[in-house]
């Protein structure tokens, strides 16, 4: 290792100088990046709404989002309604919603829902569910077998509990518990839903 | 010079093969109630699981490290054993065969054989199963209806589980006739707790283990439901708890040596498992505990030591 | 053997980063749940390290040798933000899925402890044949250990399934797996490499 030598003088000079160009090619490129970087995650946004919802829609889903306050609960998690409209006309909405009957902690859902209030889709968005179990509702509600499948039911019409309390769905096999939530958190965004067409009609 | 073979040390007659012997001995009522209770199921796990334990070890000496195989020690058969008494008696032959892999293999080879392994090889096969396969091995047969049936079986939550859903219908369903008895679901070898006192009675009586581990990881259990207003009884005979505390938290290898050690060891274990059933994701700690308090020993070991023969404690 | 071939095999084969090194292990366990997302935190590392290396040997004899760790560490970061940076913009997927372990290349030991053994004491020329050998090492060990957990996790091989992932052993894909697999692979890798010495 040789090095220029070390006295104050240099080691400030040589140090400043890196800095400097660092911070130089930094801001450049930050600049350069700050809007594709919004333009990425507004897509990402438009993208988990599209991936639940089938409905026809020309306005700005995230710009009209509408959070429910009395379903929110004092730990931060929010139902938001992101309402889709053609023209003038709601023709249906995704709405994040959560659950806080877990099987451990938390986990936030967004679902889609039609005009009327039918399940279009649905995304997990966070869990901390145990994987090959509670982890498996991604993909285990959306499945033709069985009666697995909640898109194209409607919780104001269907009876959206596991069939072991009687209801019309089957329950993640030894996942009981994350079911539930599962099927709370569905709820609780029909909730939600509800709410915003009564408050805005 | 004099080369000190590994341990488990041995200074009188009783040689590691007598020792596992004992073991398989104390084990048979638990076996003989698995399969009164599951019938064919029980029988196919456990046989399985033997073979698959015997072939690897036998296959990784012979193959993969060149020495003489050291299945004669019996200490195989036994992992294999405990590997089945703890896995539901429907688990399909090639599951069985993976855990057994794993449990010789990565639990007891990898580190170099008998006495040299850190955690229960057994234990880390059913572990490994649990993570792996976690709806194999959380569905569980009901018992006496299964005899015979084997993948087939019809199944139910154990009490444990049942707890975690709903407390207090787990409290009233549960009786303790049919726990000692074994009429109530779970692991091959778990499910009855009579035949596991009776193995634990045989132990001590041929003085294989000492009352130190299975007392105090019991008794800490116990105290530990009793304050948190568990139900004691449910906690102490229901899941893994005594088996676990009887046969698998004594395996020489990884537990400590003095009994000073074995007694904050039993204490850990308990404490672990109770935290785990009370407030973990997982209904049953058991198994966790014991692996967790393993990887202890050899500081236990370090730390609190057996008091040398003659020794006393001087006072200034 | 070539002196710039001679650094690339020693980066890829001999100085191995993962299996021999064993450096690096944070990104190398918790980015290899797949083959892919193993392979690209490979590629991102070895782009990073390769444009550190260079920059860092071309200005060994400028900086006093007194402040060269905090020169490393700002030419590093600078590096890695920038990645960071731009593959949130251009490339959101990917960055989604290696998220947190991006800005973590800062504080991966192999570049710094690159820019310390090698960079700072060779030429230009040869601290990019250091940072191509020891990012392509790298890159190699954890698609290998990504496609291993893939494998024995879910029957697949980026993506590509080989058999029923009901037969996978999920604990693989989870941390724990990450650890056996990674140990199976030091002790294969080295098994290998004294049979193939001798």
């Amino acid at each position: 290792m040789s090095g220029a030598k070390s006295t104050l003088g240099t080691m400030i000079l040589s140090l400043g100088a890196i800095t400097i160009i660092a911070g130089a090619l930094l801001a450049g490129v930050a600049e350069a990046t700050s809007e594709p970087i919004a333009e990425a995650n507004k897509q990402k946004q438009v993208d988990a709404i599209k991936a639940v919802a089938t409905a026809q829609f020309d306005n700005d889903p995230a710009a009209a989002a509408v959070t429910i306050a009395e379903l929110s609960d004092d730990k931060g998690h929010n139902v938001i309604v992101f309402p889709l409209i053609n023209g003038e006309e709601l023709t249906g909405a995704a709405v994040e919603s959560y659950t806080p009957n877990a099987f451990s902690g938390f986990f936030t859902i967004m679902v889609g829902f039609d005009v009327d209030g039918n399940i279009t889709g649905y995304e997990v968005v966070k869990h901390e569910e145990t994987a090959g179990l509670g982890a498996k509702m991604q993909d285990w509600f959306r499945d033709p077998s069985g009666h697995r499948n909640v898109i194209g039911m409607n919780p104001g019409v269907n009876n959206m509990t596991v069939s072991k309390d009687g209801g019309e769905v089957d329950a993640i096999t030894a996942a009981t518990i994350s079911s539930r939530a599962f099927l709370d958190a569905i709820d609780r965004a029909y909730k939600g839903y509800n709410q915003y067409k009564a408050s805005n009609n | 010079m004099l080369t000190l073979s590994l341990s488990p040390h041995i200074h009188t007659s009783l040689t590691v093969r007598r020792c596992m012997g004992h073991v398989i001995i104390a084990l048979l009522p638990a076996v003989a109630f698995s399969l009164f209770y599951f019938g064919i199921g029980a029988l196919i796990v456990i046989v399985s699981a033997i073979i698959g334990c015997v072939a690897t070890e036998w296959l990784i000496d012979k193959y993969m490290l060149g020495r003489k195989p050291s299945i004669g020690n019996l200490s195989a058969v036994l992992t294999g054993l405990l590997l089945a008494l703890n896995l539901p008696s429907n688990l399909p032959v090639w599951t069985v065969i993976i855990g057994s892999i794993v449990a010789i293999g990565i639990g007891k080879m990898a580190f170099g054989g008998l006495g040299c392994n850190t955690f229960n090889p057994a234990l880390v096969g059913r572990v490994f199963l649990l993570l792996s396969f976690p709806v194999l091995m959380t569905t569980w047969p009901l018992p006496l209806e299964n005899r015979l049936t084997y993948l087939d079986a019809t199944t139910g939550p154990t009490i444990l589980g049942t707890l975690k859903l709903d407390h207090d219908s787990a409290v009233a369903s549960f009786d303790m006739m049919d726990k000692a008895l074994g009429l109530s679901g779970g692991s091959i070898g778990e499910i009855g707790a009579i035949a596991i006192l009776i193995g634990l009675v045989y132990l001590l009586c041929v003085r294989i283990i000492s009352w130190h581990i299975p007392v105090s990881i019991i008794a800490t259990v116990a105290v530990f439901a009793w304050a948190c207003g568990a139900p004691v009884g449910l906690e102490l005979l229901s899941g893994g708890l005594l088996f676990g505390a009887v046969f698998m938290a004594t395996d020489y290898v990884t537990s400590p040596m003095s009994h000073r050690g074995m007694l904050l060891y039993g204490v850990l274990i308990g404490a672990i498992t109770f935290i785990i059933r009370q407030w973990g994701a997982y209904p049953e700690g058991m198994s966790f505990a014991i692996l967790i308090m393993n990887g202890f020993t050899p500081l236990i070991n370090r730390y609190i030591k057996p008091r040398k023969f003659g020794e006393r404690s001087v006072k200034a | 053997m070539n002196s710039k071939l001679r650094i690339l095999y020693n980066g890829i084969v001999a100085d191995n980063p993962t299996f021999v090194l064993l450096l690096g292990m944070c990104p190398t366990l918790g980015t290899t749940s797949s083959a892919l997302t193993g392979m690209s935190m490979g590629l991102a590392t070895m782009g990073v390290l390769i444009c550190s290396n260079v920059v860092i040997s071309m200005i060994k004899n400028l900086v006093p040798s007194k402040v060269r760790i905090p020169a490393f560490i700002v030419v590093i970061a600078t590096f890695v933000t920038l990645l960071q940076m731009l593959m949130e913009a251009y490339v959101p997927s990917l960055y989604a899925a290696l998220g947190i372990f991006i800005p973590l290349i800062v504080v991966n030991c192999i570049l710094l402890g690159r820019a310390e053994a090698f960079a700072s004491r060779h030429s230009v020329g040869d601290s990019l044949f250091d940072g191509i050998g020891i990012g392509l090492g790298f890159t190699i060990a954890l698609t290998i250990l990504g496609a291993v957990r893939e494998f024995l996790g879910t029957g697949c091989i980026f993506g590509a399934s080989i058999y029923p992932e009901q037969y996978g052993a999920l604990m693989f894909i989870l941390a724990p797996g990450a650890f056996i697999a990674l140990g199976l692979l030091v002790a294969a890798f080295n098994a290998i490499r004294t049979r193939t010495a001798k």
